[in-house]
């Protein structure tokens, strides 16, 4: 089903990329625009974040906990740090890190599920119920549990959020390229004696695109919140790296005076994830053809 | 054997496969620890007859097959072991995982069944107005709010919470901290941030899993067939939709509910609310791995057993296996 509305949307004739996209995004809905705007600003600010900072990332640039000026627009953290540089170049961490983990968890499940799908038998079988196994325990206990043994740091923080986030990834292309791998020119690939790899990314890919990118967006903002969450405990990003999720539970102690200053970081990992789920919400409606359930 | 005995049976036999892999993975945790890993919890001024002896008490010089059956052996009884907090300590001093572990759980289990006392029949009601009301005003309000309290992080609306209804409009108490003594009624009052946080973020995943399952529901053939013959509204509901429904709300409050599982462990830090959350978070801080193996074993059981009840629910509801035919 998705295949036929993934190659309708594709077959048209190709009237300038540009060009279809523009028409497109003049028929999308507000609440879209409005996400794709607030997305193309955070990816700007993260981009240029030594360009806009006033100051530096760990830069101690006055007392502890000052209050809004206009030397410092948003105060300073539990350190004198000003708190404007640290949520910008914060952009650039938090959201880096999640799109590498994200990354890499479709980079891991896509493949394993387009090979269990191609290859079948008990490859297929094992990963499944590995998978099955992996999901029957609440993914952030279980990084709580694989953190603990292997300690905290980012290197450790990415690779188990992305094993753990790519069972949902390897559930979608299996499924999905489970339609694809049954098709003639899949086949023909074969017998040709074409290799699976080549295969996987050069017939089958192509096909079970659509899908993954919306899914992509909705992973993304899965990994994005629980990176968070773990940094909000203290178990993720590490200080001095500026990172949202950690300076929420660096400022806290403000909340109790009645400061709204720990909830800019929350509120920019709100935001965030709102304005994704937005442009996520809008092209699955384009790509899966629902109009509306009526 | 009638098939909805045998169906499920199959699926309490498949949940008990499930817990004993879990308990293996959670069991196997300890065997992946660095080789260096006695001398991170001693402490740099660990002498080599203490790393022994604490080797000795976690038991790493025994095969793995043995400790496993030692281990759940105990697990079954309630004994998780000993606490590293204590390791290296003289004997007798240990502190055991359960003396932890216990009262936190009464704790995190009054907090989750206060939160699912009020969640459940609230997300029901909401969710099958807005399957009623469908396209309303009233229907793409509640979408929109549910979609981004869905989408914000626990802590953010924990906080907001608490800057306007604990610190600005002293209201509520802003911190949950609770001890066994504490009267029941003032229990709930210090309870009231954490479980409204809780709530606000259940209601928005059950109230919109309600509405898709609910429109799902009536869009059905039959259903369109009862109306059609004339039914009253309240016959064509209880007679033929809501048979087919029990599966569908059940499984979104089973979901929810393991949901609201992972959920606890934020909120309990924000509200310094003293539970399993919390206790497994600072566990993992300090890597007292027995305590985090005991959490996280706790928090997998809970999570399977309502996704095997909503499974067992759904089959023992489901007319086409009650009559068979």
């Amino acid at each position: 089903m998705t295949l036929q509305t993934a190659d309708a949307q594709i077959a048209p004739p190709r009237a300038g990329l540009a060009k279809r996209a523009l028409r497109e995004l003049r028929r999308a809905p507000p609440s879209a625009l409005l996400g794709l705007a607030i997305l193309l600003a955070y990816v700007f600010v993260a981009i240029f974040a030594p360009l806009i900072a006033p100051y530096g990332e760990s830069e101690i640039v006055g007392s502890q906990y000052e209050v809004w000026s206009e030397k410092h627009l948003f105060g300073t953290d539990q350190l004198g740090r000003d708190m404007l540089s640290r949520l910008i170049y914060g952009a650039q961490n938090t959201i880096g890190i999640a799109i590498a983990t994200t990354l890499l968890s479709f980079f891991i499940g896509g493949s394993l599920g387009m090979l269990a799908s191609l290859v079948g038998g008990w490859i297929d079988q094992l990963a499944g119920r590995l998978v099955d196994v992996l999901m029957a325990i609440p993914q952030l206990v279980f990084a709580l549990v694989l953190l603990s043994i292997f300690g905290t740091s980012i290197f450790n923080l990415i690779l188990i959020i992305a094993v753990l986030d790519s069972t949902r990834v390897f559930r979608l292309s299996r499924a999905v390229s489970m339609n694809v791998v049954v098709m003639d020119f899949v086949e023909a690939a074969r017998l040709q004696g074409e290799r699976i790899p080549w295969i996987m990314a050069r017939e089958i890919l192509p096909n079970i695109l659509p899908p993954l990118v919306a899914e992509f967006g909705l992973r993304f903002c899965f990994v994005f919140l629980t990176i968070s969450a773990l940094s909000f405990l203290g178990l993720g990003i590490q200080p001095p790296t500026a990172d949202w999720g950690s300076m929420v539970r660096e400022n806290a102690t403000l909340i109790s005076y009645g400061d709204v200053t720990p909830l800019l970081p929350a509120g920019a990992i709100a935001l965030l994830t709102v304005a994704v789920n937005f442009v996520v919400d809008w092209f699955l409606h384009k790509t899966s053809g629902l109009k509306d359930e009526r | 054997m009638p098939p909805v005995l045998r169906t499920v049976l199959q699926r309490l036999g498949l949940g008990l496969v499930t817990l004993w892999v879990v308990s293996i993975i959670i069991f196997a945790t300890i065997e992946m620890l660095p080789g260096d890993f006695a001398k991170a919890i001693l402490g740099q001024s660990a002498t080599p007859e203490t790393v022994a002896a604490f080797q000795r008490q976690v038991g790493l010089d025994r095969p793995p097959v043995e400790r496993y059956a030692v281990w759940l052996l105990g697990v079954l009884q309630g004994d998780f072991g000993n606490s590293f907090s204590s390791a290296g300590s003289l004997a007798g001093h240990e502190r055991t995982v359960s003396s932890l572990v216990t009262p936190r759980l009464k704790n995190t289990l009054f907090l989750a069944g206060m939160v699912a006392a009020i969640a459940v029949p609230l997300s029901l009601a909401l969710g099958l107005l807005a399957a009623l009301y469908r396209n309303s005003i009233y229907d793409r309000i509640v979408n929109l709010t549910t979609l981004t309290s869905i989408s914000v992080p626990e802590f953010f609306v924990a906080y907001i919470l608490m800057l306007f209804l604990a610190v600005r409009l002293p209201w509520f108490y802003s911190l949950a901290n609770v001890d066994a003594d504490t009267p029941f009624l003032e229990r709930v009052a210090r309870c009231a941030l954490p479980a409204m946080t809780l709530v606000l973020v259940i209601v928005a995943h059950m109230m919109r899993m309600t509405r898709a399952a609910v429109i799902n529901l009536l869009a059905s053939p039959y259903v369109e067939m009862a109306r059609l013959k004339g039914l009253p509204p309240w016959r064509v509901i209880l007679r033929h939709a809501l048979p087919n429904a029990w599966a569908p709300i059940v499984t979104v409050i089973a979901l929810n509910l393991a949901y609201l599982i992972v959920g606890v462990v934020v909120v309990e830090v924000v509200f310094v609310y003293p539970g399993i959350g919390q206790l497994m978070v600072d566990s993992v801080a300090s890597r007292d791995i027995p305590v985090v193996q005991a959490c996280a074993l706790i928090f997998a059981v809970a999570y399977i057993l309502l996704n095997l009840i909503a499974d067992v629910v759904s089959i023992a509801t489901n007319p086409r296996l009650l009559h068979p035919r």
